[in-house]
Formats: C-alpha cells, sequence, structure tokens
C-alpha cells in the first residue's frame, strides 16, 4: 500500500446530549473510532439508536463532538462543512425544483454557473438512470429513481469522501438489490471514498472492504471486519459459503445484543 | 388539449349550475310569495335595477378596486415581511408575535373614525383599514410555512456549504409558498370586508358608501346590485391569487392531480 494518508480517520469520538429540562444527558456515542482509505467502501452496521446518524453529522460538520476528533487526508480541518458529501435518509428532493435543478444543487451551492452545472448533469443522467427525466418534478419519480436522483446530486457535489445513510432503506427487496449492484458499479468507475450506513448485514457485506459493527447506547465501535471477497461482485456471491460465514460473523454480536436488549426490557 | 378542456369544464359547470339554479329558485320564490321589491327583490329586478345605474357602479366599483389593490398589496409586503422577520430572529419572533396576535382583537372596523380622524377622507384610512384587516393571515401562514422547512433539508444544504441567505432563498422560501397562498385567499376575502368596513366610516365614493346611499333611500334592487358588484370584485382578486399560485407553483398543481 501507498504511503498516503487515510481519507477520513475517527478518533476517539463522543457525544453527549444534555436534555435540558431534567439536568439528565444522552450519551450517544462513546469513544467511537474508525478509519477509511482512500477509495475504499466501508460499511457501519448498527441497531438503530446506536449513535450512527450521529456519527455522521459529526462527520458531516452538523454538530461538534463532545470529544475526539476527525482527520480528513491527515488533517483535523477547522471546519467539516462543505468538505464531505452527504446523503441523508429522505431523499430530501426538493418538490418545487425539477430533476435537473435538483441534482445540481451542489454545484449551484459552490458557485458553479447554472449552465455549465446542467451540462455537467446531463453527462451523467444516463449513468444514474434518469434520461428523458430531467425535467419531471421529483414527485413523478419511483422510490428508486429518487433515491438515484439524491446519489447524483451527491455525486455532482464533488466531494471525494461521501457519507450515505441508509440510502437504500426505504426501497422494497428487489428494487434495493439492484440498487446495491448499479451503486457498486458506479464506485468501481469512479473509486470515490464511500462510508456507509446500513442496518442491513448482507447490505454491508455485499458492497463493503471493512464492515464496522456499533453496539447499541452509548454508541461504540464493537467489532472490524475485512470483507476481502473478491471484486466485482455479482449477485451470485450471496449464496458462497465466504459470503454466508462473514455475515455470520457480524450477525453474531448484532443478534446478542438484541436478545440482551429484549431480555432487559422484559424483565422490567 | 380536449382533456384539459374537459376538466377546466368539469371544475367551472357545477358552481355555475348551482348559480343558476339558486337564482332560479330565488326568482320563483319572490314571484309566487308576492314580497315587495323593497324587501326582497327578484333577481331579475336587480339585474335590470344594476343596468340603469351601470354608471354609478362603474365610477363608486372602480375607487373600492384601488384600495383594495393598494390595501392588499400594502398587507402582502406587511405580511410576508412581518413573517420573514419572525422567522429569521427568536428574540423578534418572541417580542412581537404576542402584539401580532393582539392586533387582530382589536376591532379594525371600530379604529376606521380615528383613522379618518388622523388621515383625512382620501384614499389612505381605507388602504390602512385593508392593510390591516388582510395582512394577518398572511404574515401567519407564511411565517408557519417558512418553519415546515425540513431540517434535514436544511442539514443538507449547510453541507453544500450554503449560507443562512441561501438556506432561506433555496429551501425555506418556497417550502413557504403553500402556505402563503392559503394566507393570500383568506386575505383576499378580509380586504373587501376591510374596504365596505372602511367606506361605511367617512368617505364619498365607493360601493360601500354606494350601499349606505341606496339604504337610506330604501333602493333595495340597486343595493342587491352592488353587492353582487362588490362579490365579482372579491371573486376576480381570489382568482388572481389562484391564477398566481398555478403560475407560481406549476410542481404543486401537478402533484395534486396525480394523487387524485
Amino acid at each position: 500500500m501507498t504511503a498516503a494518508p487515510d481519507k477520513l480517520v475517527v478518533e476517539d469520538l463522543s457525544k453527549r446530549f444534555e436534555s435540558g429540562d431534567d439536568g439528565g444527558a444522552v450519551v450517544a456515542l462513546a469513544g467511537a473510532g474508525l478509519r477509511v482509505a482512500p477509495g475504499e467502501f466501508v460499511s457501519i452496521v448498527g441497531p438503530s439508536g446506536c449513535g450512527k446518524s450521529t456519527l455522521f453529522n459529526i462527520v458531516a460538520g452538523l454538530i461538534r463532538p463532545t470529544a475526539g476528533r476527525v482527520l480528513l487526508d491527515g488533517e483535523e480541518p477547522r471546519e467539516l462543512l462543505g468538505r464531505v458529501g452527504y446523503m441523508p435518509q429522505k431523499d430530501l428532493l426538493m418538490p418545487w425544483r425539477s430533476v435537473l435543478d435538483n441534482v445540481t444543487l451542489g454545484l449551484e451551492m459552490s458557485g458553479v454557473g447554472r449552465r455549465q452545472a446542467r451540462a455537467r448533469a446531463r453527462e451523467e443522467l444516463g449513468r444514474f438512470g434518469l434520461e428523458g427525466f430531467e425535467r419531471r418534478w421529483p414527485g413523478d419519480l419511483s422510490g428508486g429513481m429518487r433515491q438515484r436522483a439524491a446519489l447524483l446530486r451527491t455525486f455532482l457535489a464533488g466531494r471525494e469522501l461521501m457519507l450515505l445513510d441508509e440510502p437504500f432503506g426505504a426501497l422494497d427487496a428487489l428494487t434495493r438489490q439492484a440498487m446495491q449492484e448499479w451503486l457498486l458499479e458506479i464506485w468501481q468507475s469512479d473509486r470515490k471514498t464511500i462510508l456507509f450506513i446500513t442496518h442491513d448485514v448482507e447490505e454491508a457485506v455485499y458492497l463493503s472492504d471493512r464492515v464496522y459493527v456499533m453496539s447499541g447506547r452509548p454508541g461504540s465501535v464493537q467489532l472490524c471486519v475485512e470483507i476481502d471477497l473478491p471484486r466485482p461482485r455479482g449477485f451470485e456471491l450471496h449464496g458462497s459459503p465466504q459470503f454466508v460465514a462473514l455475515k455470520q460473523r457480524l450477525l453474531t454480536p448484532l443478534h446478542e445484543a438484541a436478545r440482551a436488549q429484549l431480555e432487559a426490557q422484559v424483565v422490567s | 388539449m380536449t382533456l384539459r378542456g374537459r376538466s377546466a369544464a368539469a371544475r367551472v359547470l357545477p358552481p355555475l349550475l348551482f348559480a343558476v339554479a339558486v337564482l332560479a329558485l330565488w326568482q320563483l320564490g319572490v314571484r309566487v310569495s308576492g314580497t315587495e321589491e323593497s324587501t326582497l327583490p327578484a333577481p331579475t329586478q336587480v339585474f335590470s335595477a344594476g343596468w340603469e345605474i351601470r354608471d354609478l357602479l362603474v365610477d363608486n366599483g372602480w375607487v373600492t378596486i384601488k384600495e383594495i389593490l393598494i390595501g392588499y398589496a400594502a398587507a402582502i409586503v406587511l405580511g410576508v415581511g412581518l413573517a420573514v422577520l419572525l422567522a429569521s430572529s427568536l428574540l423578534a419572533e418572541r417580542a412581537l408575535y404576542p402584539w401580532l396576535v393582539v392586533s387582530q382583537m382589536v376591532p379594525i372596523p371600530a379604529i376606521a373614525p380615528i383613522l379618518v380622524i388622523w388621515t383625512g377622507f382620501d384614499l389612505r384610512p381605507k388602504v390602512i383599514v385593508i392593510a390591516l384587516v388582510s395582512f394577518f393571515p398572511i404574515a401567519v401562514n407564511t411565517l408557519d410555512g417558512i418553519k415546515a422547512t425540513e431540517p434535514e433539508l436544511l442539514n443538507l444544504l449547510k453541507t453544500l456549504g450554503a449560507g443562512r441567505w441561501r438556506r432561506f432563498r433555496v429551501a425555506q422560501l418556497p417550502s413557504a409558498l403553500p402556505f402563503l397562498f392559503s394566507g393570500l385567499k383568506i386575505g383576499a376575502a378580509l380586504a373587501v370586508i376591510g374596504a365596505v368596513f372602511a367606506e361605511w366610516v367617512g368617505t364619498d365614493a365607493g360601493l360601500g358608501y354606494l350601499i349606505l346611499t341606496l339604504n337610506n333611500q330604501v333602493a333595495t334592487s340597486e343595493m342587491f346590485a352592488t353587492i353582487a358588484v362588490l362579490a365579482l370584485i372579491g371573486i376576480a382578486l381570489f382568482g388572481l391569487v389562484l391564477l398566481a399560485e398555478r403560475l407560481l407553483m406549476p410542481w404543486h398543481h401537478t402533484n395534486r392531480r396525480e394523487s387524485r
């Protein structure tokens, strides 16, 4: 490997939310750490409420950590806002803008002229399966198309590191599988660095170079598994013994945590 | 095109037929019961009386239309301006919002005479009354609309490096548009009522003034004709708002049609 610094390093990140009224506090993150090398596809899996989204919001620069730091290309930037591509769970397409004007949002915000921005977007429409839909309202699109449009908006913003928060969470299983394959193709040809959140272990194994498992509240990284499956990966990979073994390895701690949580609730 | 024409007809025909039915029943009722014209004139009598005083209706109508247009425009500027101010600063909202509500508890027609004392018998007191009655729904709805912007969308814009003004222009303003138009529709109805009230207090022109004068002369048919013209002005203003809504929010229209 080269000596290039990691694209992203998250060191010992903690976040407390003071809830104010009763003086109590919620610890969303307690010493979470991870790293992503340039061009890597890394996923975080964990139960809901494990602080995945808090971690994302910190890396995106939307909230500040209580402790710990975030390094981009080996340096700690003074301001993370505007440095990292960010795609939240909802597609957040603006209903009052055409598909084309939605996907050029990032370019528009960084001061690229309208004409140039649209030309750049038009080049990518085909690859994102939006050809012929650029003048439609987002309300006319299917769920999968909306996600691809949101993803194109994130891609066009041009950041080297992209955070994707359960982008396929709301899609049906078949669309989801197709979207995963498609995302791998896009990633393979562009080699952007992707940090991906999901609660679907199978999705994480299928897509990633490395998977971090986060535990429940307070959130921290419990397990890190390298996914050394060959690329390019196809659908048939799901049935291979290697794939099943990796899936099992990731599921075990998650399953134990879920059992423990359930038992605690049932007893009380 | 034919499909669009047909759907337009489907929207316009039912209310028209309803109006025709009501007018026919009214005409029949008056004829059968033999009610005096000074108590309740038949629609045909109202129409011919209106035709006879058409010059009066046009002259006074123009005065009222002018008041409404200026007053309503002022209400839009005031309402939207206040909403933007209150949305941009929590301090401004805390300090001003209660007084905004209080301003609506004051019976505005009752302060019209004071306005006449302050500003005289010209256009000004009417414009002020119209603006005061119609700015409130515009301000409150627009403020709600700005606040209803998805917080995640604002966060997304932040991560794209958008500053406050850009977030406002790109996300909050368009999010507020449907709410703004709800406020504008209520405001349009109130503007016409405000104009009549203002003219009842002190003036020598306008349809409200004409109604008072005709009432004193027990010219009931002519009075009904004047009321009808006022209603038409209100409908036209409402129609203008609907037209603006279509032009400014084309996505809203298409989405609604598809979801039906």
